[in-house]
């Protein structure tokens, strides 16, 4: 399963409505050689979490920048963490503090990614640190 | 959890997927897509318990609203107590080979709904609006029980017909005011329909587009009507929905129902319906040519394939020719 694409999923959680960091992210990553699954806006953990699930991603990526980061983040990871999903690698976009990121680590999430991030940082991350599958 | 050994992955997971496990389910679908070996021994399990559901194809143009109408379905089905899988596949770059998978935006809806599944798929290079593996695919998800499983093909032109010989029943979903009649008696995706919705019927022009649809499509099929062993277009009903409000889908899967009717009719005396038939023989030949490849591309022989696929580049050897060569060299 050496050359198989990495498959991501890119949601928006919760209310914001600033989906453009989220699609161009998703556009980035096709053009680096992901299959990438864009949900869209106002997404709940459970439909992330379902979502995840069906279609059995390698990554989740989350993008919020309401602030609700803390509330939304740890409920996807718990959500996934019930359904099985321990060893799918989440990420992070949007504005998160460093202290929060630190919390958010702690709950699960592999990276944060704040402004400024290239796409190329974001595809390098993910290539080297998406576990393994058989 | 991990076995290593292939036959008894495929048997942890597909007992765990008929057991209702949609992670596991989800698992096979993945070694499906990536043709593993776990797949393909799951399949000896799961293949002779497909054949149930009901294979319903969705094709039309980019923006037609196929996923949009997909979704308002499933929405319809469940309110029936039926259970629906869903294989949305979109386009994979043939540059690149990401693919951005986008049909689920529509679909979010039933995140906490068992009976609901719902899978994007990259086409992985393969031409004809599914993904090579999208029949596949299609047969696990009828093994694991769902009573309709519905095919949304990527966005189509005029000649993407495969979804036709994958599915039992072909929607082909047109928008208002896409051409005029002479659009409409043209070959290629319109034959293959078993039932045209014409969507976006809010928009102006989508009864007249319906109405056009109709006169030509049933005339044309008419003409022929004498007893003839040549094959004959379909007469697809023409249906008008929005798929946005939901108005016309009852409509449509009452004709769903109908057209499965038939076909469960059609095949009582016969074992099989002719369009299982086309399924079965289109899935197998795919195969074998697969394998043929694999063989010519194997390490031993890949440098006189190359060599053979060199001279064709050079015009120096025909495609004919090389292909000779090629099956000769096979072992018997």
């Amino acid at each position: 399963m050496t050359d198989r694409p990495i498959k991501v999923l890119i949601a928006k959680p919760g209310l914001d409505g600033h989906d453009r960091g989220a699609k161009v992210l998703a556009r980035g990553l096709r053009d680096e050689g992901f299959e990438v699954v864009y949900t869209g806006l106002r997404q709940t953990p459970e439909m992330v979490a379902t979502a995840a699930l069906q279609e059995d991603v390698d990554v989740v990526g989350l993008s919020i920048l309401s602030g609700a980061h803390m509330t939304l983040v740890p409920r996807v990871c718990r959500l996934l963490a019930d359904t099985g999903l321990d060893d799918v690698l989440v990420v992070v976009g949007g504005i998160i503090p460093d202290d929060d990121a630190a919390a958010l680590r702690a709950t699960g999430v592999s990276g944060t990614f704040g402004p400024g991030t290239t796409i190329g940082e974001v595809a390098e991350f993910l290539r080297a640190n998406v576990r393994p599958r058989d | 959890m991990w076995a290593p050994d292939p036959v008894a992955r495929a048997r942890e997971l597909s007992d765990a997927a008929l057991a209702g496990d949609r992670r596991a389910l989800a698992r096979l679908l993945t070694a499906v897509e990536d043709r593993s070996t776990i797949a393909e021994a799951a399949l000896r399990t799961l293949y002779p318990l497909a054949g149930r559901a009901h294979l319903v194809g969705i094709t039309g143009a980019p923006g037609a609203g196929k996923s949009t109408l997909v979704a308002a379905m499933i929405g319809e089905l469940r309110s029936r107590g039926r259970s629906v899988a869903v294989v949305a596949v979109d386009p994979s770059s043939p540059i690149t080979g990401g693919a951005l998978l986008g049909d689920r935006v529509r679909m979010q809806a039933y995140a906490s709904d068992l009976d609901v599944f719902i899978r994007s798929m990259a086409a992985r290079g393969h031409a004809g609006g599914l993904a090579a593996t999208s029949a596949t695919a299609a047969a696990v998800l009828d093994a694991c029980g769902f009573d309709l499983v519905l095919l949304e093909t990527v966005g189509t032109g005029q000649s993407e017909v495969e979804v036709a010989a994958t599915a039992d029943t072909t929607v082909v979903l047109e928008a208002p005011e896409m051409g005029d009649e002479v659009q409409a008696i043209k070959a290629g995706l319109l034959e293959v329909a078993d039932i045209v919705v014409v969507n976006k019927a809010d928009r102006p022009g989508a009864q007249r587009t319906a109405s056009q649809l109709r006169a030509m499509l049933v005339a044309v099929a008419r003409v022929g009507a004498t007893p003839d062993p040549r094959p004959r277009p379909k007469q697809p009903e023409v249906l008008v929905t929005t798929a946005t409000t939901g108005e016309g889908v009852v409509e449509l899967i009452a004709s769903l129902d109908r057209h499965r009717a038939a076909l469960v009719a059609a095949a009582v005396g016969g074992s099989v319906s002719a369009a299982r038939l086309t399924r079965a023989a289109a899935q197998v030949r795919a195969i074998l040519a697969e394998r043929v490849w694999s063989q010519l591309d194997s390490p031993e022989r890949r440098a006189a394939t190359n060599d053979i696929l060199q001279a064709v580049a050079a015009h120096e050897l025909d495609p004919f020719a090389a292909v000779e060569r090629l099956v000769k060299s096979l072992p018997r």
